[in-house]
C-alpha cells in the first residue's frame, strides 16, 4: 500500500518535472505563436473600412467571399499551377538521380547526397541572386546561347524564371525522401518480375512504383507546398509581373492595407499546409 | 542477378541525369563566385580581374550598419532559441506532463508554417499589443531588433527542439537510470551524462537555429522597424532594383558564410561518428 502510495508521489513529481521544464517555451510558444496565429484568425473575419484600418465591430465572411472573385481566383490557380509544374520537374528529375544515387558503392553515394545538400544550405536569398544573374540580358546564359547561334534568351522575369528557381531551391527535398525509399526497396522483388516475364516498364509499374510511393507522395508534398507560399523566387525571377499567392497577401499588408482579405488568405494558405503535412505522415514521412 | 536488372536500366541516361542535376545545382554558385571577380560593370559580363567591388563594400555603411544587425540578431535569437529548444526536447523526450500533446503539436507548426503566414502573425501581433500597450500605459513602443529577435526566436525554437530530440531518442535512455543507480542526483545525472550525449543535438540544432536567422528574408521585411534592418533584408530591396557588381560582392560574402556553417555542422558529424566508434572500441572509457 505504501510502496503505491510513494509511487504515485514519485509520478507526481516526474510530472511536475516534465512541466516546469516544458513551461518557459510552452509559454513562448503561447504568446508569440499561438496568440499571434488567433489574431490572424479574428482579423480574417473583420472588415476593412472606407479608411483602409480594420474594423473589428462586425464579423462576417467577406473576407473570404472575395476569395472567389476573379483576380484573387486567378492569383491563386496561377500559383497552383506554377507550384504544380515545379512539382512535376523535380520528379522527373530527382526520381532517376535517387535511383542512380541508391546503386552506387556507399562512398560515391554519399558524396553525391553531400552534393546534393549543400546547395540547400546555403543562403536562400543568395541563391535566388545567382539566377537573376545568370538569367540577365547580357548575362551568361544569353551569352552563351548567342554565341552558339541561337540568339538571345530573355526568359527573366518569365513564369519559366520562377520555375527553374523554384526547382532549384526544392529539387533537394524531392531527392531526399526519393532516395530514402528506393533505397530501402527489396532488389530480389525486381528480379522476381523479371523473372516472371514482366518488361522493364510492367516491373517499374506494378513492383517499383507503388512501393516507392511514400517516397514520391513526400516529396512531391515537400516540394509542392514551399513553392505554393513562395515569396522570395518570384519577387525576383518573376518581377512581379504576375502576382503569386505570397506576393498578393505581402501586399494586402504592405501596400493594399486590406488586412483582412491577406489574413484570410494566409489562413487557407496554412490550411493548405496543414491538410498537407497530414497526408504526409500518413504516408509514412517521418521527419520533416 | 543484380547485373540482368541493371543491364535494362540505361544506364548512360541515368549518368547523363545525375551530372546534369550536379551541374544544374553548382553552376550558379560557382558562376556567382566567378562575376563577382569581374571588373565589368555589367554584373553578367566578364571583363577581367577586380577585387574592387569587394573594397567598396567596407565604404558602405548602411550596408555594415545591417550585417551587425544580422549577426547580432542570429546569435541572440540563437541562444535564447537553443535553451528553449533543449528544455522543450527534453521535457517531450523524457516527461509525461498535462498538455504534452497540445504542446508537441504546438512545437510542430512553425515548421511547416509558409514564411509568408508567420510574417503576417507577427506583424499584427506586435501592432495589435503595441496598440494596446499605449492605450493602457501611453507608452508608444516601435518594432526593431527586438521584435526581430523574438520573431526570429518564436520560429527557430521549434526547429532546435526537432533536432534535439532526434538525438535523444537515439540515446539509451539506460545510462541515465544507471547514473541513478549510483546515486547521482537528477542535475547529476543530467550535466554529466545527459548533456555531453546531446551535446552534439544541440550544437547541430545551434547551427541550424543561425542559418535560418541568416536566411530569413520575409518575416523580418515585416517585423524590422526603419532603422533596424537585417542583411538579407536590405540586400533584398537592392536586387529588386537590379543587378550590380556590389550586390555580387555581398551575396558572395553571404555564401561563404553559409559555406563555413555548414562545414562546421558536417564537421560536427564527422567528430561525432569518429568519437563514438572510438568509445565503442574502448568500451568503459570513463570520460
Amino acid at each position: 500500500m505504501s510502496v503505491g502510495i510513494a509511487e504515485a508521489k514519485r509520478d507526481r513529481n516526474e510530472r511536475r518535472r516534465g512541466l516546469l521544464l516544458a513551461l518557459p517555451s510552452f509559454a513562448y510558444m503561447i504568446l508569440f505563436f499561438a496568440v499571434p496565429l488567433v489574431i490572424v484568425l479574428v482579423y480574417s473575419f473583420a472588415t476593412r473600412t472606407s479608411t483602409g484600418s480594420t474594423s473589428l465591430s462586425d464579423w462576417n465572411l467577406d473576407a473570404y467571399r472575395k476569395l472567389g472573385e476573379p483576380i484573387v481566383r486567378n492569383v491563386v490557380l496561377r500559383s497552383v499551377v506554377l507550384a504544380l509544374v515545379t512539382t512535376a520537374i523535380c520528379l522527373l528529375v530527382a526520381y532517376p538521380f535517387a535511383w542512380f544515387c541508391a546503386h552506387q558503392r556507399p562512398v560515391v553515394r554519399n558524396m553525391m547526397l553531400v552534393a546534393v545538400m549543400i546547395p540547400f544550405w546555403t543562403n536562400f536569398l543568395v541563391r535566388n541572386y545567382a539566377w537573376r544573374l545568370l538569367l540577365s540580358s547580357g548575362g551568361p546564359i544569353s551569352s552563351f546561347t548567342e554565341a552558339i547561334g541561337l540568339g538571345e534568351t530573355n526568359i527573366l522575369f518569365t513564369k519559366t524564371a520562377v520555375v527553374i528557381g523554384l526547382v532549384y531551391a526544392y529539387l533537394p527535398f524531392m531527392i531526399l525522401p526519393l532516395f530514402a525509399s528506393i533505397d530501402r526497396l527489396d532488389r530480389r522483388l525486381i528480379e522476381a518480375g523479371r523473372d516472371l516475364y514482366g518488361s522493364g516498364s510492367q516491373t517499374f509499374r506494378k513492383i517499383v512504383l507503388p512501393l516507392t510511393m511514400p517516397g514520391v507522395i513526400a516529396g512531391s508534398i515537400l516540394v509542392f507546398v514551399p513553392s505554393m507560399g513562395a515569396y522570395v523566387t518570384p519577387e525576383l525571377l518573376g518581377g512581379g509581373k504576375e502576382t503569386l499567392l505570397g506576393s498578393y497577401i505581402v501586399t494586402q499588408f504592405l501596400t493594399a492595407r486590406n488586412w483582412p482579405v491577406g489574413a484570410s488568405l494566409s489562413f487557407v494558405l496554412m490550411a493548405v499546409m496543414l491538410v498537407s503535412t497530414i497526408i504526409y505522415f500518413r504516408s509514412g514521412g517521418k521527419n520533416l | 542477378m543484380s547485373q540482368a536488372t541493371n543491364r535494362k536500366l540505361p544506364v548512360w541516361a541515368l549518368r547523363l541525369n545525375g551530372s546534369a542535376v550536379l551541374l544544374f545545382l553548382y553552376a550558379p554558385i560557382i558562376l556567382l563566385l566567378v562575376f563577382s571577380f569581374s571588373a565589368s560593370r555589367i554584373p553578367g559580363q566578364w571583363g577581367g580581374f577586380t577585387t574592387e567591388w569587394y573594397a567598396t563594400l567596407f565604404d558602405d555603411s548602411r550596408l555594415q550598419r545591417t550585417i551587425s544587425v544580422s549577426i547580432r540578431v542570429a546569435l541572440i535569437s540563437t541562444v535564447i532559441a537553443t535553451v528553449l529548444g533543449t528544455m522543450s526536447a527534453l521535457a517531450l523526450e523524457r516527461f509525461k506532463f498535462r498538455g504534452r500533446r497540445v504542446f508537441d503539436a504546438l512545437l510542430y507548426l512553425p515548421i511547416i508554417i509558409p514564411d509568408v503566414t508567420m510574417a503576417v502573425m507577427m506583424l499584427m501581433f506586435f501592432s495589435q499589443s503595441f496598440n494596446l500597450v499605449e492605450a493602457v500605459f501611453g507608452i508608444a513602443i516601435s518594432k526593431g531588433f527586438a521584435t526581430i529577435v523574438i520573431s526570429h526566436v518564436a520560429f527557430n525554437i521549434a526547429f532546435v527542439s526537432v533536432v534535439v530530440r532526434a538525438r535523444i531518442a537515439g540515446m539509451d535512455a539506460t545510462l541515465e537510470q544507471a547514473a541513478s543507480d549510483l546515486y547521482a542526483t537528477r542535475w547529476q545525472a543530467f550535466r554529466f551524462v545527459t548533456l555531453p550525449l546531446i551535446a552534439p543535438g544541440v550544437l547541430g540544432g545551434a547551427l541550424l537555429a543561425v542559418t535560418l536567422s541568416l536566411d530569413d528574408v520575409v518575416v523580418t521585411q515585416f517585423v524590422a522597424g526603419p532603422g533596424s534592418t537585417t542583411l538579407p533584408v536590405y540586400v533584398f530591396s537592392l536586387i529588386r532594383k537590379g543587378v550590380t557588381p556590389t550586390i555580387n560582392a555581398v551575396s558572395v560574402i553571404m555564401l561563404v558564410a553559409s559555406l563555413i556553417l555548414v562545414a562546421g555542422s558536417v564537421g560536427l558529424q564527422r567528430a561525432n561518428a569518429f568519437r563514438g566508434r572510438q568509445q565503442l572500441q574502448t568500451t568503459g572509457g570513463t570520460s
